[in-house]
């Protein structure tokens, strides 16, 4: 008896219960549900609605700007030709590495946790490579000719694009990223459409929901297809998330410029994305889980996970810082030599170097201990630091590698105008706004697959979840197969 | 009165219910039947003789299909339309065209998973005659449903609705076209 009870501790605490509090499939429906059907819209969500409603019109007010007078209102020089406008775009996109990561990595990692926070954390890297896409779009100062510089169509020019430029291949990477990202987010959003569907009571929340979820009735024959797909988007979405960012490190990698022809590259910016990232879910999840007591779903246990990834990849981020240096004394270059020390303690920027270790290297060392990693609030602080953070990396990697340059007669000091910080802090607010109108009207949580965690989906008592299911889908060929008389096939199956 | 009818509707209470009243079903010869649940049930593709779809094969089609249209496309452009000498590599530079071959690749597979898995679905349909049976609201909630078409060869009302109560549901419905 002791013992028995023993290993139910133990095995608690390997594997943890992902959904607390006692739940049926109705109470997770109504729960997850009533946040976007509820009449009342909370009173905090007007406040930071607004809040970030009006902070994103300082894009507007950027952007006018920008395309009435062109770019020379930021503060970009030779031969810091590349500033906020890159820095700021690697930010972005890099926070929605986390969002696939979680909802296609971890899925074929079987990573149970991923289910309640798969939902917004996608939604996050959507409207992340939203914002991302603005800089460098904007960046060409007439994005209406951008068209014909970005994308391979035939026109009357007879010009194309120049395939071997790793802007181009930055041009296929970020929209193939944003298309799969948005098919991924939709196709798990279906079922739920539908949820809410039958569940609204309002004639037109009814209709478009109705019109959202394409008329899905959870016919047994259409989940197994739609897992299938599940299963495909995920496979899919692995390479396509870890190529992205390799991608993004090409724009510095292939060139010469001492600071960034580094091999290091691309793992180290994979790495830091993730790391970005989960500090990004953390900001969010932590106050959503409150105001709309979501305890019972994201766990203490979701949080706790999170902490752990943040610190491993952290971890490989500053490996990545240290390899940086070692790179530039083993080049025996001088010029790569003189770019570490003038990165470190020479140059004018070495500020914002020692900023950098400090966000992202010493921060994070505080996630070894428990009570900082069970805290919400110090997790909540640290993952803002760590935002700070690697957007600090950013500018550390450009501007103290582009503003000391080969000849020391063009050198120069680069500082931003109030156009670049406008349209950067515009973003931010571009970026909550959206996630607020998510919060509003989608539910944030995945609702049936969060059906799928409870006890109550077994069948025979045996507990296959939405992952497993997934994950074993393949078998059903060799169960089929078994039968002596062959269904009835429709003509596509 | 049969013309007008789309079939028969059982409702189950677990997903166990609903697994074991397939398997009877299927068992019983009846061949137009389809299941209804809140979220996907493993087990159902075995109880149903659900066979596996042809998704995957759509899938590496598509990819292929990218994968040839990437390099296609870039070969075009540097090589027959425009060739351009950059920096003295070769018009076919292989290493600097993987990149966007390598995103197309993805991108029509992921499309195709996406829209072959609605179109074999036969996704969008906002009408259904399942739609018809109010309780049936409760199936992207917390039910479970199983339903014999009366196209089915060996659907025959007055049987098949006493075969249907003896599978134990919560309660069987007509359900009208």
């Amino acid at each position: 008896m002791q013992e028995d009870k023993d290993l139910k501790e133990i095995q608690e605490r390997i594997y943890p219960p992902m959904v607390e509090g006692d739940h049926s499939f109705g109470t997770v429906s109504d729960k997850i549900g009533d946040v976007t059907l509820k009449k009342r819209t909370p009173f905090f969500w007007f406040i930071g609605f607004g809040i970030s409603f009006m902070v994103a019109q300082l894009l507007l007010f950027a952007v006018t700007t920008l395309l009435a007078k062109g770019i020379g209102i930021w503060g970009n020089n030779q031969p810091v030709g590349w500033a906020f406008d890159i820095i700021n775009f690697v930010w972005w996109i890099g926070i929605g590495h986390a969002g696939t990561l979680i909802s296609a990595i971890l899925l074929l990692l079987n990573q149970k946790w991923r289910t309640s926070i798969n939902r917004f954390a996608e939604a996050m890297t959507l409207f992340a490579v939203a914002c991302a896409a603005m800089f460098p779009l904007l960046h060409t100062g007439r994005p209406w000719l951008a068209a014909y510089w970005l994308f391979p169509y035939p026109n009357t020019m007879g010009i194309w694009p120049q395939f071997r430029s790793p802007l181009i291949w930055d041009v296929f990477a970020v929209s193939t990223y944003a298309s799969i990202s948005l098919l991924f987010w939709y196709v798990g959003l279906i079922p739920d459409l539908a949820t809410l569907r039958d569940r609204a009571k309002n004639k037109y929340f009814k209709l478009v929901y109705g019109l959202l979820s394409w008329g899905w009735r959870g016919s047994a024959r259409h989940w197994h297809r739609y897992e299938i797909a599940y299963l495909l988007l995920a496979g899919i979405s692995t390479p396509l998330v870890l190529s992205v960012h390799s991608i993004v490190s090409f724009d510095f990698s292939v060139s010469q410029v001492p600071g960034w022809h580094a091999t290091i590259f691309p793992p180290y910016f994979v790495a830091g994305a993730i790391f970005a990232g989960f500090a990004m879910v953390l900001i969010l999840c932590i106050p959503l889980r409150v105001w709309y007591n979501m305890k019972d779903f994201i766990t203490d246990t979701h949080l706790i996970y999170m902490a752990k990834i943040m610190l491993a990849t952290g971890m490989i981020v500053v490996y990545g810082y240290a390899m940086e240096a070692f790179f530039g004394w083993y080049s025996a270059s001088q010029y790569e030599v003189f770019m570490v020390k003038n990165r470190i303690w020479e140059g004018p920027y070495w500020w914002s170097y020692w900023l950098l270790i400090i966000c992202n290297g010493l921060s994070i060392q505080l996630l070894w201990f428990k009570r900082f990693r069970e805290s919400p609030f110090w997790l909540f602080m640290i993952s803002i630091v760590v935002s700070i953070g690697m957007w600090l990396e950013r500018f550390v990697i450009i501007v103290t590698s582009l503003n000391r340059d080969f000849l020391p007669s063009s050198w120069a000091m680069y500082s931003p105008t109030i156009f670049d910080w406008s349209m950067f802090i515009g973003t931010i607010g571009f970026f909550f706004t959206l996630i607020f109108l998510f919060v509003r009207f989608l539910p944030v949580i995945s609702i049936f697959e969060v059906r799928t965690l409870l006890p109550d989906a077994s069948v025979h008592g045996v507990h296959h979840d939405f992952e497993e299911s997934v994950l074993e889908i393949q078998n059903t060929e060799e169960a089929a197969e078994g039968l002596d008389e062959k269904p009835d096939r429709h003509r596509f199956e | 009165m049969e013309k007008n009818l789309y079939g028969l509707m059982a409702e189950f209470d677990t997903p166990t219910q609903l697994v074991d009243a397939a398997r009877k079903v299927r068992e019983a010869g009846y061949t137009k039947t389809d299941a209804f649940s809140p979220f996907p049930i493993h087990e159902m593709d075995e109880a149903l003789g659900i066979r596996r779809s042809i998704l995957p094969y759509l899938v590496f089609g598509g990819g292929v299909t990218g994968l040839l249209l990437g390099i296609g496309l870039q070969v075009f452009v540097h090589y027959i339309d425009y060739p351009l000498n950059v920096g003295g590599r070769p018009y076919i530079s292989i290493p600097s065209f993987v990149p966007a071959a390598y995103e197309l690749t993805i991108l029509l597979a992921g499309f195709t998973a996406v829209f072959g898995m609605l179109f074999l679905n036969g996704l969008p349909r906002p009408y259904h005659p399942v739609f018809n049976v109010p309780r049936f609201a409760l199936a992207t909630r917390e039910k479970f449903f199983l339903v014999i078409e009366t196209a089915d060869p060996k659907f025959e009302y007055d049987d098949s609705k006493s075969f249907m109560e003896s599978l134990n549901p919560q309660e069987v419905f007509d359900v009208d076209e």
